[in-house]
């Protein structure tokens, strides 16, 4: 019944790590257009390996519940994307199968962990990717590469059969060359899904119109602090002029919390990914262990050969601040910096409908550079308040700093994914 | 030396379905591996959902035993890694369970009633099982089975105070009793319930015994662990904090490797459901009648004993078969089912259902009539029984006590009966005569023996001494 899209492009850029050559597709809002998903959204029949050996050759049996809806809108899924492993890096580095170069400078990592998503939309490979975001991963890749990218409210999009790294803050969403695309894709996603308790059950997005003119837009001083490239610095704030020129108030305002949601974030994502990440054993899919061996010596060779430097770095980290001990001084103090975060965000949105800022605080890293995971760390920290908070964000291209893309990033209130949509329109449109 | 004990249960709940998935609870005759789906098998990706009938269940459970239910509590994980455990975490109730406090009313050592305390009842996920195959020179393996994983249980956690195994008998008995009579478990399943024991001597270090898988196991263990503390203690042998594991079969508890059990769990709250708020559901709970209430109306209704109504209500099928029976003999019929017939099932290791109604009912009503003795109505009774047990077509207790020929011996007969006893034992006569004690006894069971049973001692009794009063 379905009919058949080819898709025959060469992958320079390294975006892919499984192609569907013929992908099928039917009617709907999506119909043949070609949409590349991130490898850690389970997709029955096609395998998904979250960027990680320890999945290689895993098929799911199922579909995720963003897939059943991309195949009832008629899209054609064209391939499964690179990606950090198990999506915990900030550059598509720590992928068991190789870096994805930037399309915007082959030099350059194009940013993560949706990297590959994003590679695939800006070279031109697909219109429109899925993506996931659970500390910046659609935000980061979309800004390094000149891209928009939509990390949807917690909770608006289903996580059923996505594979998860951080379970209370991740979310599926859309990368694309244009806010419309964009906003395209993520009304095809969004929605109620029984099979996800932590999903919402939201009126539809409504369609898609520029509108900034009057909105009160927020910028907290700590977004342009410490540790942001002075001449991204300047590029958004033009942009921010923009905003203004096109009838938004731009109102200055603070955020004190975000001195800790880097660390809130990290100790949050590092302990929910140790408990997520235990079920990686090679029993039942993925690389099969030695049977032979004792189970616990047989478990601790799957894990040690199966998982890259960072997913085990990160697992330990995890480990340590949720045992017995210190869980009180790491686990649940992240728990009471993440409720600062997320009353800071409440208070602001009293008196604003949005907030502005970089998306990153630089561009798009050398390939090979953050050998240092803490510097790597460090450049998640305008992305991750909004993962704390699960309010959603966006990135919209907005200039170039160093000859690279900048993103500026747009946070709205609680489900309201349309009206930061809309702005990001009036912006791309520099119209209102 | 005063004993200390504090249960930890493990109840199944039969729910049609999964704690956190569609799949069916009722896996027991079928094949391995044929009750799973992605959900309970741990696949990446999925995500739990909680079943609303299982919260139900826990909580009609926490209503009947009087617990607290707060307005709020919440799923957590705890992270261990065994083969069984497919997401290397099971979906439990940490620092805020479902349901706090409450007790239940036992029978004290001391007669009357003693109220055990509850410290809480959460809600969790079972694990899968494992099945050991192969021997050590053809050499073991191991397989594993998921379709117990993510089976609805509760825990239910006391108070140590139960002071003795014969207690903790008493204890299990009525809790079972209790979740049989709430319809949220189903005892013919094995291992729907599954016991841990904290046993402490006073003044000492506590021990934990799991694997008691059978609550029967439960007055063994327990009597086997304390026999072994005392005798430590008299030793002057150290106690150490311990779990130790009870072996069914030989009836004993033996250490398990402390390394194995030094477990940091790492608790934290389940990210994938929301926390319950369902203190609001429990005013809306209708409970049934409970083994309490129907022993005093046992009581009231039927006028027997309290020894009688307990036994009688201690078992939700017993309760059913003895109300269909008693109708206006409750006093035969109470001593019949609760002294003689619950023994003779016991010891058949059948249940009360198999026993088919209108015979037992027939049967009793010979007893009444005062047609059979008692020892020739036990004779029909595991006639009957054994009967069933050869899956043969049972007789009413008429035709057997025609064809057997039990009916009672009386009147002439049996006077004739006993004047020839008499006449064959002249001694015991004699003895009877010069006021020896037992002589009469001996005389009776003569009798007995010359009728096969078949005539009541107390008659006979009643003939000799009248005959040898002449």
């Amino acid at each position: 019944m379905g009919s058949q899209y080819s898709f025959d492009h060469p992958d320079p850029h390294n975006a892919f790590i499984t192609i569907c050559h013929e992908a099928e597709y039917g009617e709907g809002p999506l119909s043949g257009i070609p949409v590349a998903v991130k490898d850690n959204i389970s997709t029955a029949g096609i395998e998904t390996t979250c960027g990680s050996n320890i999945l290689k050759g895993y098929i799911p049996p199922y579909d995720a519940h963003v897939i059943t809806l991309l195949r009832s809108a008629g899209a054609a899924i064209v391939g499964k994307t690179n990606m950090d492993e198990f999506g915990m890096g900030t550059t598509t580095e720590t992928s068991a199968f190789g870096p994805t170069l930037n399309p915007a400078d082959t030099t350059r990592a194009p940013g993560g962990s949706s990297g590959g998503s994003a590679a695939a939309v800006a070279s031109g490979m697909v219109h429109m990717a899925l993506g996931t975001d659970t500390g910046g991963s659609i935000r980061c890749p979309a800004s390094f590469c000149g891209i928009v990218g939509l990390k949807p409210t917690y909770g608006r999009v289903s996580r059923y059969g996505l594979i998860a790294y951080a379970n209370s803050m991740e979310q599926i969403g859309p990368l694309a060359g244009n806010v419309r695309d964009c906003a395209l894709l993520y009304s095809v996603i969004a929605g109620h899904d029984p099979r996800d308790g932590t999903s919402l059950d939201l009126p539809a997005p409504a369609p898609l119109k520029p509108e900034i003119a009057g909105k009160r837009i927020g910028v907290p001083a700590e977004f342009f602090g410490e540790g942001v490239d002075p001449t991204v610095a300047s590029v958004v704030q033009s942009g921010i002029d923009r905003l203004e020129g096109l009838g938004a108030e731009i109102i200055s305002c603070s955020m004190p919390s975000m001195q800790y949601a880097l660390a809130a974030y990290y100790v949050t994502s590092m302990s929910e990914a140790s408990s997520n990440l235990g079920r990686y054993d090679g029993v039942r899919f993925g690389m099969a262990p030695d049977f032979v061996r004792l189970w616990h010596d047989a478990y601790s060779h799957i894990r040690k050969t199966g998982f890259g430097e960072e997913v085990r770095r990160r697992i330990l980290l995890g480990s340590f601040a949720l045992s017995a001990g210190y869980k009180g001084k790491y686990y649940a103090k992240a728990q009471a910096a993440r409720q600062m975060v997320r009353n800071d965000f409440a208070r602001l949105f009293e008196t604003v409908d949005m907030l502005a800022g970089p998306t990153m605080p630089c561009v798009a890293l050398p390939l090979g550079e953050t050998s240092n995971p803490l510097s790597m760390y460090l450049a998640d920290i305008l992305t991750v308040p909004a993962n704390l908070a699960g309010v959603p964000a966006l990135s919209v291209p907005c200039g170039t700093a160093h000859t690279l893309p900048v993103g500026l990033q747009l946070i709205g209130k609680h489900g309201a994914e349309d009206e930061i949509l809309s702005a990001a329109l009036a912006f791309e449109e520099g119209s209102a | 030396m005063t004993v200390i004990i504090g249960l930890e249960i493990h109840c199944q709940l039969n729910t049609k379905t999964k704690l956190f998935c569609g799949c069916s609870t009722d896996y027991r005759d079928d094949g391995p591996n044929t009750h799973v789906c992605p959900i309970c098998l741990g696949l990446p990706g999925t995500l739990p959902v909680t079943n609303k009938q299982a919260v139900l269940y826990a909580l009609k459970v926490a209503k009947a035993l009087h617990c607290e239910v707060p307005a709020f509590s919440e799923f957590a994980r705890k992270n261990y890694f065994y083969p069984d455990l497919p997401k290397a975490f099971q979906i439990t109730q940490y620092d805020k369970p479902l349901a706090v406090g409450g007790y239940i009313e036992i029978e004290a050592e001391s007669g009357g009633e003693k109220r055990v305390q509850l410290t809480r009842i959460h809600m969790e996920e079972d694990p899968g099982r494992l099945v050991h195959k192969g021997s050590g020179d053809r050499g073991r393996y191991t397989l594993v089975d998921y379709n117990r994983s993510g089976v609805p249980l509760i825990e239910i956690v006391t108070e140590p105070e139960l002071s003795s195994p014969k207690e903790a008998r008493r204890f299990l008995n009525k809790l079972r009793a209790t979740l049989e009579y709430l319809g949220i478990y189903d005892p013919e399943r094995e291992g729907s319930l599954r016991v841990d024991a904290n046993i402490s001597i006073k003044g000492y270090e506590r021990v934990e015994v799991k694997n008691i898988t059978s609550y029967k196991g439960v007055e063994k263990a327990l009597t086997f662990e304390i026999t072994r503390q005392k005798g430590m203690i008299r030793r002057n042998a150290p106690i150490v904090r311990e779990t130790r594991h009870y072996q069914e079969a030989r009836g004993v508890t033996t250490s398990a490797r402390s390394k194995e059990e030094e477990h940091d769990y790492r608790y934290f709250p389940e990210p994938d459901l929301a926390p319950l708020e369902v203190s609001s559901w429990v005013p809306e709970i209708v409970l049934p009648e409970l083994p309490d209430a129907r022993r005093d109306r046992f009581m009231q209704q039927y006028g027997i004993s309290q020894n009688h109504a307990r036994t009688l209500t201690g078992d939700l099928k017993l309760a059913e078969f003895f109300e269909e029976v008693a109708s206006d003999m409750p006093e035969i019929a109470a001593p019949w089912t609760a002294d003689i017939l619950l023994g003779e099932l016991n010891y058949r290791d059948m249940p009360v259902t198999k026993v088919p109604v209108p015979h037992y009912i027939a049967l009793l009503l010979e007893v009444k009539k005062g047609s059979v003795t008692d020892t020739s109505a036990v004779e029909i009774l595991r006639l009957i029984l054994n009967q069933v047990i050869e899956e043969e077509k049972p007789e009413m207790p008429g035709e057997i006590i025609v064809r057997l020929g039990l009916s009672k011996e009386g009147g002439d007969s049996i006077v004739d009966t006993v004047a020839s006893v008499l006449k064959e034992h002249e001694a015991a006569v004699a003895d009877h005569r010069a006021g020896k004690a037992g002589a009469i006894n001996f005389l009776v069971g003569q009798v007995m023996k010359a009728t096969r049973g078949r005539a009541d001692p107390k008659e006979i009794a009643k003939i000799i001494t009248d005959l040898l009063k002449d």
